[in-house]
């Protein structure tokens, strides 16, 4: 392969403790600068499961996961906090905290133990806030944000850490369309003009069918299919993956789902 | 500016430790005095250092456990400590410094035995089960110390509550010297965990993600913090709320970064348990109050009002 990939995860399975089944079996995933993959699936099928065997959280009992050549497991978590971002699905602040504090924790990994914030590192966050179009809030209070917002300041956070490698885990699962448009729209930016390699794991089929450059559809901890939108996103196997009978139309050449009312219509 | 504040208000509680006292000591006379070189200087500066010790402890521990009410004798600490003291006073062990050996094997004993029930079977500390072996732990050790007490005769049923409830009467600058041997090592384990602790608020995976070992930082946390905990028992006693309401008050008044929220709580808790040490020598002297109880009636007040003011804001 003559370019680089940031992320190559082949052929991992990994099996909680105490599970009868495995979370995930036989999974593999490649991104390099630029792509902007979207990992789908119904609820339990593996994917918060797939960014933790992929960024070293959790060790996969078979395959391997590796960043830039070397296997996760071989990073500290500083040094993978340099090259991977993660924007998780949930997080709670213990202790109420400002918008610009929240951005600058993005920083850690690349601040000595003693040392103090660099200008450098300013500027870092002053670019991220400004990037996510958050730069105004920098001095409200987290939680007098809306959601559209604080969104916006977790991704922030995580372009502060300079990463080549984004990982947005159901980013926009409570948001308005606008904002959910915003979000994706930002995404694709940093895919297209900071060539960041873009995973997103997310239950918008159709927003990942439009913006993504390849969809993983995976089933209890397995790879249904693995390609470009109008090849995974088929009647098929959406209806035997969701369980529900759905229609697929297509929309500026990109595959749209529709769910059908009941299993007698349409089909 | 706000560091200038502390570091005037430290002075002064220091100051106030040296002139207040059931003994006047006229202005001129306090570089000369006995009274004062000898018994209220090396007492001023214990209680600094092990208000300091608890109120770092606490900040600290209440983000490792993510839980704003943690307190530094939560896990068990003071418990053991307490076993430890009252098995030493039971056995007619003695020597100048039975009791605070004593009072920290029991504090170290308690530690270990919080910490092999925090990795609840895994591998990694779990803060909730860091919470549930401290209380269970210091339960137990509460149970085992009440049933000594009760077959104890009642001069040294005196002495062990007395000494539990915590004090500095017994202050020498030995005690001063050893604080200041013991103290540097855990101080810059803990001050050196301030970033990742910022990051632990967050919860554990965001932390991750972030850059933080989170393994390593709770393991050296805990150790570190209960190590503070256990030289501060063994020197003086359960003080309790010190390690409650300092880090509390520093919040509310620096905010919660922890790099700066730590050597705060640091100077906080030594100034309001230098000050409360004062009060419990002079208000009924020339009898002394246990320092704890000054702390309990200061604090909890405060604490309501820090409470009120944090809600409303």
């Amino acid at each position: 392969m003559d370019r680089e990939l940031i992320l190559d995860v082949r052929g991992v399975s990994y099996r909680y403790p105490g599970a009868r089944t495995e979370a995930l079996h036989d999974v593999a995933l490649a991104l390099g600068a630029g792509d902007f993959h979207a990992v789908l699936g119904p609820n339990g099928s593996g994917k918060t499961t797939l960014v933790r065997v992929a960024l070293g959280v959790l060790a996969p009992h078979q395959g391997a996961a590796r960043l830039l050549g070397r296997p996760a497991a071989g990073w500290s978590r500083r040094e993978l906090a340099r090259i991977a971002a993660v924007v998780p699905q949930r997080e709670e602040n213990l202790f109420p905290q400002r918008v610009r504090d929240t951005v600058l924790l993005g920083r850690y990994p690349h601040l000595s133990l003693w040392g103090a914030e660099r200008p450098a590192d300013h500027a870092a966050v002053a670019r991220a806030l400004e990037g996510c179009d958050v730069a105004h809030l920098a001095d409200r209070w987290i939680w007098t944000l809306s959601g559209g917002e604080y969104q916006r300041v977790r991704l922030a956070r995580a372009l502060a850490q300079e990463p080549r490698l984004l990982v947005l885990d159901e980013p926009t699962s409570s948001l308005d369309v606008r904002h959910e448009m915003e979000l994706f729209e930002l995404a694709r930016r940093l895919a297209d003009e900071s060539r960041l390699a873009v995973l997103l794991i997310t239950h918008h089929l159709n927003l990942a069918a439009r913006f993504a450059d390849r969809v993983l559809l995976l089933s209890e901890g397995g790879v249904v299919a693995h390609g470009p939108p109008g090849d995974v996103l088929t009647r098929e196997a959406v209806e035997r993956v969701f369980g529900w009978p759905v229609a697929i139309e297509r929309f500026q050449d990109r595959p749209q789902m529709i769910p059908l009312r009941s299993r007698k219509d349409g089909a | 500016m706000r560091w200038l504040g502390l570091g005037l208000a430290a002075v002064l509680a220091l100051g106030l430790a040296l002139v207040l006292g059931p003994t006047p000591v006229p202005w001129a006379a306090l570089g000369s005095s006995d009274i004062v070189r000898e018994l209220r200087l090396p007492r001023a500066l214990l209680a600094f250092l092990v208000g300091g010790g608890l109120g770092l402890a606490g900040a600290a521990l209440q983000a490792l456990v993510r839980n704003p009410l943690a307190d530094p004798f939560l896990l068990g600490l003071s418990g053991g400590a307490g076993l430890g003291a009252v098995l030493a006073i039971a056995t007619h062990l003695s020597g100048p410094w039975t009791l605070p050996l004593a009072a920290f094997a029991g504090a170290l004993a308690a530690m270990a035995l919080v910490y092999r029930l925090g990795l609840a079977g895994g591998a990694e500390l779990d803060p909730r089960a860091l919470i549930l072996g401290g209380v269970a732990v210091g339960a137990f050790a509460g149970a085992v110390t009440t049933a000594i007490v009760s077959l104890a005769s009642a001069v040294e049923l005196r002495n062990a509550l007395l000494w539990l409830w915590g004090g500095f009467s017994g202050s020498s600058w030995d005690g001063v010297l050893v604080v200041c041997l013991y103290f540097p090592v855990p101080l810059v384990v803990l001050l050196a965990a301030a970033r990742p602790l910022d990051l632990l608020a967050l919860g554990e995976e965001p932390a991750r993600y972030l850059g933080a070992d989170v393994a390593r930082v709770r393991r050296r946390v805990y150790v570190a913090a209960s190590l503070l905990t256990a030289a501060a028992v063994a020197v003086s006693g359960v003080i309790g709320f010190v390690g409650l309401i300092v880090p509390h008050a520093m919040r509310a008044l620096w905010g919660h970064q922890h790099r700066v929220l730590l050597p705060a709580a640091f100077l906080g808790g030594g100034i309001l348990l230098t000050l409360a040490d004062t009060v419990a020598r002079v208000v009924v002297a020339p009898r002394e109050l246990p320092v704890g109880i000054v702390t309990a009636l200061v604090g909890v007040p405060v604490f309501a009002l820090l409470m009120r003011r944090w809600t409303a804001s």
